[in-house]
């Protein structure tokens, strides 16, 4: 394991149990079957339920709620373990947690959060979050998604959602929509929705290049009729979904850094086996740069996630120092993926190898949850106080 | 049932390890600790007998210093309900004087079963368990890679060369556990959580004398590199001349 600075003397006891836990998880159930699934275009559905009874889901939310109530870095933790495997499985688990039981947990009722969360917690229920819309990505406060209350209090929703990750396997969505015809962002509103509803439809997004063993579908609603109690309650504006990418926006800070470290570790391993010119590649000054600039950048991702996980456990984490965290981290980690992939020779274009399956996930990570160019935009307007979006 | 398994804090055996400057034991700096292999299996055999009974405690039982709580916990986390910590600075290399210690834990304990792993990864002596039982004048089971327990009596299946044999005996017995059993299980987080809360005894004790002592400890030689000395048939004669003349195999 990649820990060149000796970060795991800063970690507690119960941090490095929860990150081992994981680690062993993923190298016996998840990295051997994950290339193929990779390969056929395929999310292993199996691991589900063994991830949730291993505790992954909603980790950092409160024990009542059948979650582990871990502390953010455990939980960080947790996502670097998971991307190390596949940035798929992590997204998985993100959504999960962090997009759906975390704003039925923050803006939910007390029914909702008794509900939903536990059996979110053991995988018996899966779900997805309808935030991005075919012409509204960078853009959500845009969305033309609408909810209109009816005269008995119920919920009609109209509108479509893209690049919805779960949302095939999903029982249930969180859907944001503006409501009653406002089109302010500050109509908008969270609805917890099954996905089995009349008038909801997912469609498998297909031809993917990156992100193949997850599930990224297009979520259509006509006439999609809810009970008045669908609305979370404490919903209120853009801002609500926005906090939730906060949360999984950290996630994805930590989840590079893992990525980074598989690409890392495989060029490492491949430098002192594979010789050439009599030697193995890793004599080669030319590689050796290589070696040094990768694990230079991932120690400090590393030194980034740690001390960002030390804030938000203070409650002083603000959402511009996750974007810069974000930023950096899923930059670095393309720069790695890229280099591990070089470093790899022909053999780094085979799925027996991980450096290009990660490569390639990247450059999804890479634009999700606010691409990079939008968190230099927030990273901007921290700086000068100057908001360049508009 | 109450079951008790005495687990070794040892170091993972995937470790790179550096003889230390006295040059009688390894070097701990940057080297990853966890229970020791077999006692792992123990742990596991042990959660397995408590959950197919129903009811039942495991208690798990370290001596060493305070290093050893982590084990311990890690023990915890996976189902094991209580911990004794017996704290001491030094662990001697002398068998005998270690199983003094815990057999004086074990004894009046109420112990229907005490579990060892087969033996210590780390010192591989396979001893501590077998003269554990002599002291608690138990019967001694070595090497278990299946475990049972019904009506007061175990039962227990020991691979042997080219057999299997299968045992009875009446408890309280000692058991010592092989790797056939059952995989140990991850802890889950929310076990991690719970063996915060469980109950984790320090007892201070002190070891007898050790009539066995570490004089040295070496590093296996480095392998040296192989040798091609010719490709298909022709390369034949000369091979099996040197593995007979230079290897000294043959």
């Amino acid at each position: 394991m990649t820990d060149f600075y000796g970060i795991d003397s800063a970690l507690s006891e119960e941090e490095r149990a929860v990150r081992d836990s994981v680690h062993r998880f993923v190298d016996e159930r998840v990295l051997p079957i994950i290339g193929d699934c990779y390969v056929e275009g395929r999310f292993p559905r199996d691991l589900v339920p063994e991830l949730a009874s291993l505790g992954v889901f909603g980790a950092n939310l409160p024990e009542e709620y059948g979650c582990a109530g871990l502390n953010n870095v455990s939980y960080g933790l947790i996502m670097q373990e998971l991307e190390r495997g596949d940035s798929g499985v992590r997204s998985f688990a993100s959504v999960q947690g962090a997009l759906v039981m975390y704003p039925i947990f923050a803006f939910g009722s007390d029914e909702q959060k008794r509900t939903y969360l536990p059996k979110m917690a053991s995988g018996e229920i899966i779900g997805c979050f309808g935030l991005t819309e075919p012409d509204y990505g960078s853009n959500p406060a845009g969305m033309i998604t609408m909810a209109r209350q009816q005269s008995d209090g119920s919920w009609v929703l109209n509108g479509a959602k893209m690049w919805i990750t779960n949302g095939s396997t999903a029982h249930v969505a969180v859907v944001w929509a503006k409501t009653n015809g406002d089109k302010d962002e500050r109509s908008i509103r969270g609805f917890v929705v099954p996905t089995n509803t009349p008038g909801f439809t997912a469609r498998d997004q297909k031809g993917k290049l990156s992100l193949r063993a997850s599930d990224t579908s297009e979520l259509v609603m006509q006439d999609v009729h809810v009970a008045g109690d669908a609305i979370l309650p404490k919903s209120a504006g853009l801002k609500s979904p926005l906090m939730c990418l906060t949360q999984a926006r950290y996630g994805i800070a930590w989840g590079s850094v893992g990525a980074a470290m598989a690409c890392f570790e495989e060029a490492a391993s491949y430098a002192c086996n594979r010789v050439m010119f009599g030697k193995p590649i890793g004599a080669f000054q030319l590689q050796q740069a290589r070696l040094a600039e990768m694990l230079t950048e991932i120690v400090k991702g590393q030194l980034l996630t740690l001390h960002l996980g030390r804030l938000k456990d203070a409650g002083t984490m603000t959402p511009q120092q996750v974007s810069l965290a974000k930023r950096n981290n899923v930059s670095m980690a393309t720069d790695v993926a890229r280099e591990a992939r070089r470093l790899l020779g022909a053999n780094g274009i085979l799925a027996e190898y991980a450096s290009m399956r990660h490569m390639a996930n990247l450059e999804s990570v890479y634009t999700y949850e606010g691409t990079h160019d939008v968190h230099t935009l927030v990273l901007g307007q921290a700086i000068t106080g100057l908001n360049a979006f508009q | 049932m109450k079951i008790a398994v005495c687990i070794k804090r040892a170091a993972d055996m995937e470790t790179r390890f550096k003889i230390a400057a006295d040059g009688r034991s390894i070097d701990e700096a940057g080297v990853k600790f966890d229970i020791a292999d077999f006692d792992g299996f123990a742990v596991e055999a042990a959660l397995q007998l408590k959950e197919k009974d129903g009811t039942g405690e495991v208690t798990v039982i370290s001596l060493g210093k305070d290093a050893v709580q982590e084990t311990l916990r890690k023990a915890l986390s996976m189902g094991a309900d209580k911990a004794v910590h017996l704290k001491t600075d030094a662990v001697p290399a002398d068998a005998l004087a270690i199983a003094r210690v815990l057999a004086a834990e074990l004894e009046g304990g109420g112990y229907d079963l005490m579990l060892f792993g087969r033996m210590a990864i780390d010192a591989a002596n396979q001893s501590v368990g077998p003269m554990a039982a002599e002291l608690l004048g138990v019967p001694c089971v070595s090497a278990a890679s299946q475990l049972g327990v019904a009506g007061g009596r175990g039962t227990a299946r020991r691979e042997l060369e080219g057999a299997a044999e299968v045992l009875e005996f009446p408890l309280p017995a000692v058991v010592t556990i092989d790797e056939g059993i059952a995989r140990p299980r991850l802890p889950s987080l929310k076990g991690i959580m719970a063996a915060k809360k469980k109950p984790l005894e320090v007892k201070p004790v002190q070891v007898g004398e050790s009539r066995v002592t570490v004089i040295k400890m070496e590093l296996p030689p480095e392998r040296t590199g192989g040798r091609i000395i010719g490709e298909g048939p022709d390369a034949v004669p000369e091979l099996v001349r040197l593995l007979q003349t230079e290897a000294k195999v043959l």
